[in-house]
């Protein structure tokens, strides 16, 4: 993983600011919970699990939707290109 | 005297080519006895401003008019629910549709305010323009409606060249035959759409504007005309003085009788090098300069919140010809802060928090 | 600590410009029922994707345009337009409330016949109508629209063989502000050729002109436009009388009044960039009363529209199948239903919405359809809410064309129901079967 996403400055609100390109994202509860786990270095396993016990309701789709996420932040070049959970 | 209002303005986009809610929120704040808290509107976040926080004391964003009326009013209602809002004062043509569409639902929620009908709106387009001007001693110069670029041809006849080749809504150039008319028709069409119109082109020695409030029954409450001293490479002006014309207050006048104009509007004129004025469009809101107004002694923008609350406000007369204005550009220092809660919330309310710091003081 | 709903993870990136959809509030009010009918019940009836079509909203779109008419003309007749849709469940609506009918083909004039028209109550118009056709709407008694010089000679050929006197009408073609000009359509105005056509037919002797017909184009925004066409009309009308003592039956000033659906070259929504319908009554009556006749004399208006009747009383159903990410960031979903069934797409930005209130970080998405083709886009980037695959989506305004001009391709169409006034729904439309399609094919015996 690129330093980048532990630099990020991440608001309560869902603001997040990427202090490097200067670029700015609005993120929902999930994906500010994911970003702050991958912060502190979390594997897979320990961030669905933690997803597990701050939200309710997760769907089966929930890995893929992780899968998807993880390609955003390639995608948006805030973690490396071949970084993977 | 009655309680202060809170007024909800629009038109926060004081860019390059300026929305007019900024000028709108001075002149309310020249009026503290009358205003109370100013509520902006915004449709992005990036609007500078919503940073000239002593303006404005809460943010909200809106639905872009291409989502309709309908989310319009939903969000409305929330922004009416958190602050109070008494009166809003639309500022931008786009959105003006929407805006008429639900006054009725916010005038049920004890919310007013003072605008064209969806009928005067329709009548100013540039299209009807010259059909008022038939009807009415209006002087628009004459107009041919293209619908087709074959009638390109009928131009040399019926006005003669140079003319001036203009968008529906924006966009102009001038030709000086028919092969420079038919180029400019086509790319007219293509950016702007259509129909084309082709005016005639007044070789003018000045552009005069007129700010100006219509009482909604054929009568002016106020008007203020304004020559443009400086103008940008886009032809904004940049700098104007207001100045004394019987003309120009002759042909407002006309204007508010003819159509029972209700609301702002911005009357834009040339004046040919034979003295003639000429109406080259009229906006149906308050122009970008409308602080010039307040600046000179008849504050129009009060006006306007007044007569939205339902409020009478007296014809004014009086303004100081001679009072001057020059735009300034500067860059505001913003607060990450501010704008990451207002991407993100789609709120920004500064209002407390200003009533806290005061009552600490 | 309470758990928090779970929403799909989503970071949009702020471009200016578009930096207004992150709010708490959502944006897009959900559909869960069409008609007073569930969505759900809907699909779990019939199947995804499905055309939906609502029979009160019909019924009110006819009543107010054809009421807004008759306040203010005294006489108004409607001629359904029914290449817009010649469903029979939908033209039996218009039926039902009154309504002529108007056709283009001899297709639909054997459908209309067989959906219990009256001949006398079809207006056949069209620059196609081939002999036996024509021969036997003019027998009928179908008042005919004379598109070109061609098919005149070719009426009075009939008339003068059979020994018949039809009473026909002329289109007319003309310049109008705020209208394009359809010149390729009847007679033009302008440059005499109308009246020549009028003129020969009095001449000729064999057809009684009766009627004067001008359909200025498709989706007119602008009500003057008809006031101008209107009024054109009439002074055609008034001339016929003065110079010729003809007296027409009727004016038919076409259709071409918008529905409240969103071209994509529009900004604002339909919604609220079409006009009101009785600005265009306003405008034709207006028009009218150019007309130089004593009131026993007036001729009656015709109207023939479609899709301003029937547009909005239109939803497609459709389910999203999967989702994906491009490569420019972009959410797609893919649709059960592509630009084979709704064609319309192509030049509408058709409103889409769930069928519930999803809450959550709308994102840019595309949403395209099943075809192998890279042209199957039925709406371009749009923000949307966060759904997965299996999310039912109804499209609005598209009950014009689509069920008249989708194609089959690489799959069957889709049913069509309809959901009447009192929450009663049925097919007006099986979905395809593989018998619908192989039933017209043939095999060489050498094969």
């Amino acid at each position: 993983m690129t330093t980048r996403i532990k630099d990020l400055a991440v608001s309560d609100n869902g603001f997040v600011f990427d202090p490097y390109s200067g670029s700015s994202f609005t993120t929902n509860a999930v994906g500010l919970h994911i970003i702050r786990r991958l912060q502190a270095n979390a594997s897979r396993s320990a961030i669905l699990q933690s997803l597990d016990e701050r939200f309710e309701g997760l769907t089966e789709t929930l890995d893929r939707d992780l899968d998807d996420f993880l390609l955003v932040l390639r995608q948006q070049k805030l973690v490396d290109p071949d970084f993977r959970l | 005297m009655n309680r202060k209002l809170t007024v909800a303005i629009t038109g926060l986009n004081a860019t390059d080519n300026p929305g007019p809610g900024v000028a709108v929120a001075r002149a309310l704040r020249d009026a503290p006895e009358h205003i109370g808290r100013i509520v902006g509107l915004a449709y992005d976040s990036m609007e500078p401003g919503i940073y000239q926080a002593e303006l404005v004391d809460d943010v909200f964003l809106i639905p872009y008019p291409s989502q309709g009326s309908e989310a319009l009013l939903r969000h409305l209602e929330h922004v009416i629910a958190q602050t109070g809002v008494d009166v809003i004062i639309p500022t931008l043509d786009s959105e003006l549709g929407n805006f008429i569409a639900v006054e009725p639902a916010l005038r049920a929620l004890g919310v007013g305010l003072f605008l064209p009908t969806a009928e005067q709106l329709e009548l100013r387009s540039k299209p009807q323009l010259t059909r008022l001007s038939e009807n009415s001693a209006l002087p628009v110069p004459h107009t041919l409606i293209l619908p087709d670029v074959g009638d390109v041809e009928s131009i040399e006849a019926e006005v003669g060249y140079p003319v001036a080749m203009k968008g529906a809504f924006y966009g102009a150039e001038i030709a000086t035959n028919v092969h420079e008319a038919i180029a400019a028709y086509h790319k007219l069409l293509a950016k702007w759409g259509g129909p084309i119109i082709a005016q005639r082109f007044i070789d003018g020695e000045s552009e005069l504007n007129v700010v100006a409030v219509g009482d909604g029954k054929g009568g002016l409450i106020g008007a203020v005309p304004m020559k443009k001293t400086v103008l940008t490479d886009k032809g904004k002006g940049w700098a104007g003085v207001a100045i004394r014309d019987e003309a120009l207050m002759e042909i407002t006048r006309q204007f508010m009788a003819t159509t029972r104009w209700r609301g702002p509007c911005e009357i834009e004129l040339i004046r040919s090098r034979t003295g003639e004025n000429y109406i080259i469009e009229i906006n149906p809101r308050f122009p970008a300069w409308c602080y010039l107004s307040a600046g000179a002694g008849m504050n129009l923008p009060l006006a306007v919140a007044q007569l939205a609350s339902g409020e009478v406000v007296k014809p004014m007369s009086d303004y100081r010809a001679g009072t001057m204005f020059v735009r300034i550009s500067l860059d505001q220092i913003v607060d990450l802060e501010d704008f990451g809660q207002l991407t993100s919330l789609g709120e920004l309310s500064r209002w407390n928090h200003k009533a806290a710091k005061k009552a600490a003081s | 600590m309470n758990k928090l709903p779970y929403e799909r993870p989503v970071l949009v990136p702020h471009r200016t410009g578009l930096m207004n959809k992150f709010g708490g509030m959502p944006s897009m009010e959900p559909m869960p029922r069409i008609g007073g009918v569930a969505v759900s019940e809907l699909l779990e009836t019939y199947g995804s994707p499905l055309f939906v079509f609502d029979e009160t909203t019909l019924v009110e779109r006819y009543h107010e345009l054809r009421d807004a008419l008759m306040r203010r003309y005294p006489k108004v007749r409607m001629a359904w337009s029914m290449k817009t849709n010649y469903l029979d469940g939908v033209v039996k609506v218009f039926q039902r409330e009154g309504a002529w009918i108007e056709v283009v083909s001899g297709f639909e004039w054997e459908k209309a016949i067989r959906q219990g028209f009256p001949a006398d109550h079809i207006h056949f118009n069209g620059p196609f109508k081939p002999r036996p056709d024509l021969e036997r709407a003019l027998l009928a008694g179908t008042f005919v629209h004379i598109d070109h010089f061609d098919e005149l000679l070719l009426a009075e050929t009939i008339a003068q063989e059979h020994g018949i006197h039809p009473k026909v009408a002329i289109r007319l073609n003309m310049k109008v502000e705020g209208a394009p000009h359809w010149s390729r359509f009847g007679f033009n105005l302008e440059s005499g050729e109308a009246r020549d056509a009028a003129n020969r037919i009095l001449a000729g002797g064999h057809l009684e002109l009766v009627g004067l017909h001008c359909h200025l184009g498709t989706f007119i925004l602008d009500p003057n436009a008809y006031r101008l066409s209107a009024t054109k009309l009439a002074t055609f009308a008034n001339e016929l009388r003065k110079e010729h003592g003809v007296v027409v039956e009727f004016i038919d000033v076409g259709g071409g009044i918008p529905s409240h659906n969103t071209l994509k070259a529009q900004y604002l929504p339909g919604s609220q960039a079409t006009p009101a319908v009785s600005r265009y009554a306003e405008a034709l009556a207006d028009g009218l009363a150019t007309l130089d006749l004593p009131p026993s004399k007036m001729p009656t208006l015709v109207l023939e529209n479609g899709r301003a009747l029937v547009d909005d009383a239109g939803y497609l159903v459709s389910r999203v199948h999967a989702t994906k990410r491009l490569s420019d960031g972009r959410r797609a979903l893919v649709m059960d239903a592509g630009v084979n069934v709704l064609f319309t797409s192509y030049w509408y930005k058709h409103e889409v919405r769930p069928t519930r209130d999803i809450r959550g970080v709308s994102e840019a998405s595309v949403l395209v359809g099943p075809l192998c083709m890279n042209i199957d886009v039925i709406r371009e980037t749009l923000m949307f809410p966060p759904v997965n695959a299996g999310e039912p989506l109804v499209f609005s305004q598209v009950g014009a064309y689509n069920v008249t001009q989708w194609m089959q391709f690489i799959t069957y169409r889709p049913a069509v129901v309809m959901v009447g006034a009192d929450g009663q729904h049925s097919l007006l439309r099986r979905r395809e079967t593989l018998e619908s399609i192989v039933d017209h094919e043939e095999l060489p015996a050498w094969l």
